[in-house]
């Protein structure tokens, strides 16, 4: 029985539709984030499991009840805000111990139940404190035990980290992660970054504009994007108008300008089945830059002339010119980085490269 | 010695609004039984007589009974109102604010003749009920623009997060909101009282005959002479109004202190 499952939900606010019809199904125990950038209707939609927001069409079930007609405070639900939304006029201890006061939990199980909670989010000793006296990171924390002490059936995320500065953003990625793999509890996760979703998620749906693009695990929207939009929101990816030419014993042949023809297997292009022109997909982390003219055995190589680098540490961005085309290539640095104007080899597998019909519009 | 000007010319202006006051307490304690200078010895001797001034005292009881009525009738429905205003989707929102804040806007005179002129066309005379119907439609601008503008700022996330642990709306109201908003309550409450207390415009318009308030009532004595007893009265009611928001000023910023906000 799936935990929270949405059926043709759709929400529309006066003419603008906020969410389009979509139906999704979340396993009983599994981390699941919505991914989009702002205004793809992620937050509506978590919003709508939650109860705060009607859905103006479809069904909501969480555990196999229907919830539609179920107000927020009898749903059972954690909720955690990206503002922490604790109640300053309230100690910590009395933040987290504020959901069991409408429960029928005894003042002993009640205290013990309160610990255990600050105990899992490794704050033991803030009780008495007041939330302001809490940093960033230490008031994301009581949050998090005040929603997970009342054993919810789903516990809600909306950007919980967004408003933690970078460090401390990793490791609360790391703690939420270890906390929600303890206690086991269905989790729906909504943030527009990538990499948090990539790192925590058992599964990941990738929404724009209000609709779903790609429902999958994590390696596998990374893969094998399903749209355009999929392949620029996760990571950077270069996209190459291409010919398809051949398609034949589960391979598929990329013609396009200035490359050696590209042999593809059909399963990293499910979405090709006749020829034409498509789309070559292929990450930015992908294309290895080496010194012109030394390309190893099983990659392709191109050449290509560096226009700008964007240099990060242990890393660089490059910015390429390959014939007519404008690419980009993320390395990491082992002496020195290229310099700009540098003549290089471009290589590549071909296993990393994907292929996509050309959508409409585009 | 531009500054040294400015300095002069600001104590002068301060002297200006405060020595008539400071006259009217230096005043009540003089022992002489004309309200003039020189004094002639210092005495309570005024503010015992206006102790045993029976219609005084019963002037003051109906002062602050009005005063603790609109103050808290207004209160109560500052709040409401605001929790709607602020927190709901109302048609008209702003005209329905524009209204609510209207009162301030209008001379009193006016308003105090307009709400005659109703009751009259209603045929319903003056009463307690008419002066406290008055009242609180003058104070109630005042805590309806203190309390929404602390409703604000209560973010609307720490209400939905009470509400996911399971409080219902009422309960989330109790435990969250109205904590929270308790500075702004217990302003508003203030303001209205001492504006309640203070009034006399309105209140020789509404109030029925034999009932007076201690305005009213300083001023129907200061029609037969200027009697020492006024500056006592006038010392006691300095007191009030003006230590009763400084005592609510402090205490806000205790309670906002403590929660933090």
């Amino acid at each position: 029985m799936s935990a929270v499952s949405l059926t043709q939900i759709v929400k529309r606010f006066g003419n603008f539709t906020a969410v389009h019809p979509m139906s999704l199904d979340i396993e009983d125990g599994s981390f699941v984030t919505l991914l989009g950038p702002s205004g793809c209707g992620k937050t509506t939609t978590l919003r709508m499991i939650a109860g705060l927001l009607d859905p103006t069409e479809g069904e909501i079930a969480i555990k196999g009840k229907r919830v539609n007609d179920v107000p927020i405070h009898k749903r059972n639900l954690g909720l955690v805000f990206q503002n922490y939304a604790l109640f300053p006029h309230k100690t910590v201890a009395e933040n987290v111990a504020f959901g069991l006061n409408y429960r029928n939990v005894g003042k002993e199980d009640a205290r013990r139940k309160v610990a255990e909670a600050l105990d899992l989010v490794q704050l033991p000793d803030l009780g008495a404190r007041y939330p302001k006296e809490l940093s960033g990171g230490q008031q994301q924390r009581i949050a998090l035990a005040r929603a997970i002490v009342i054993e919810p059936d789903v516990l809600l995320l909306d950007e919980p980290l967004s408003a933690l500065d970078a460090n401390l953003r990793e490791d609360m990625r790391v703690e939420l992660k270890r906390i929600q793999q303890r206690i086991g509890v269905t989790t729906v996760f909504v943030t527009h970054d990538q990499t948090e979703a990539l790192a925590m998620s058992d599964q990941i749906i990738v929404m724009s504009k209000g609709r779903v693009e790609q429902v999958g695990a994590p390696e596998e929207v990374y893969n094998t994007p399903a749209s355009e939009f999929v392949a620029q929101f996760l990571g950077a990816s270069n996209l190459l108008a291409a010919q398809c030419t051949d398609i034949s014993g589960g391979e598929i042949a990329l013609d396009l300008a200035d490359f050696p023809r590209i042999i593809i297997a059909q399963k990293r292009a499910p979405k090709i089945s006749a020829a034409g022109p498509v789309k070559l997909v292929i990450r930015a982390e992908k294309l290895l830059l080496r010194p012109a003219g030394t390309a190893p055995d099983g990659m392709l190589s191109v050449n290509a002339t560096v226009e700008n680098v964007d240099y990060q540490g242990q890393s660089a961005r490059y910015f390429l010119r390959v014939g007519d085309h404008q690419m980009q290539a993320i390395n990491m640095i082992e002496d020195h980085p290229f310099a700009a104007g540098a003549q290089v080899a471009l290589t590549f597998r071909p296993k990393d490269c994907a292929a996509l019909p050309l959508e409409v519009g585009s | 010695m531009g500054w040294s000007l400015i300095r002069t010319y600001t104590i002068l202006v301060y002297l200006f609004m405060f020595l008539p006051i400071v006259v009217v307490v230096l005043l009540s304690f003089n022992a002489n039984q004309f309200g003039s200078f020189p004094m002639t010895g210092l005495s309570t001797r005024w503010f015992e007589a206006l102790w045993n001034n029976d219609a005084i005292l019963r002037a003051f009881r109906t002062s602050i009974v009005l005063g603790l009525m609109t103050a808290t009738i207004s209160t109560v429905l500052g709040v409401l109102a605001s929790l709607a205003l602020v927190r709901y989707k109302i048609p008209g929102r702003n005209l329905i604010t524009t209204l609510l804040i209207a009162p301030i806007l209008v001379p009193e005179v006016v308003l105090a003749v307009a709400l005659l002129l109703f009751l009259n066309f209603l045929n319903i005379g003056k009463s307690f009920t008419l002066l406290l119907a008055g009242h609180v439609i003058f104070t109630l601008p005042f805590v309806i623009l203190v309390v929404q503008a602390r409703l604000v700022s209560i973010r609307r996330d720490v209400e939905e997060a009470a509400l996911s642990l399971g409080a219902s709306p009422m309960q989330t109201f109790f435990s969250v909101t109205l904590p929270l908003l308790m500075p702004a309550v217990a302003a508003g409450g203030l303001f209205a009282f001492t504006i309640s207390f203070d009034d006399i415009t309105g209140t020789l318009f509404w109030k029925p005959g034999g009932i007076e308030t201690v305005p009213t009532q300083i001023f129907s004595m200061l029609r037969n002479s200027i009697s020492p007893e006024i500056n006592a009265l006038g010392t006691v009611i300095i007191v009030l109004t003006v230590g009763l928001p400084l005592i609510g000023v402090a205490v806000a910023r205790i309670l906002a202190r403590r929660s933090g906000v």
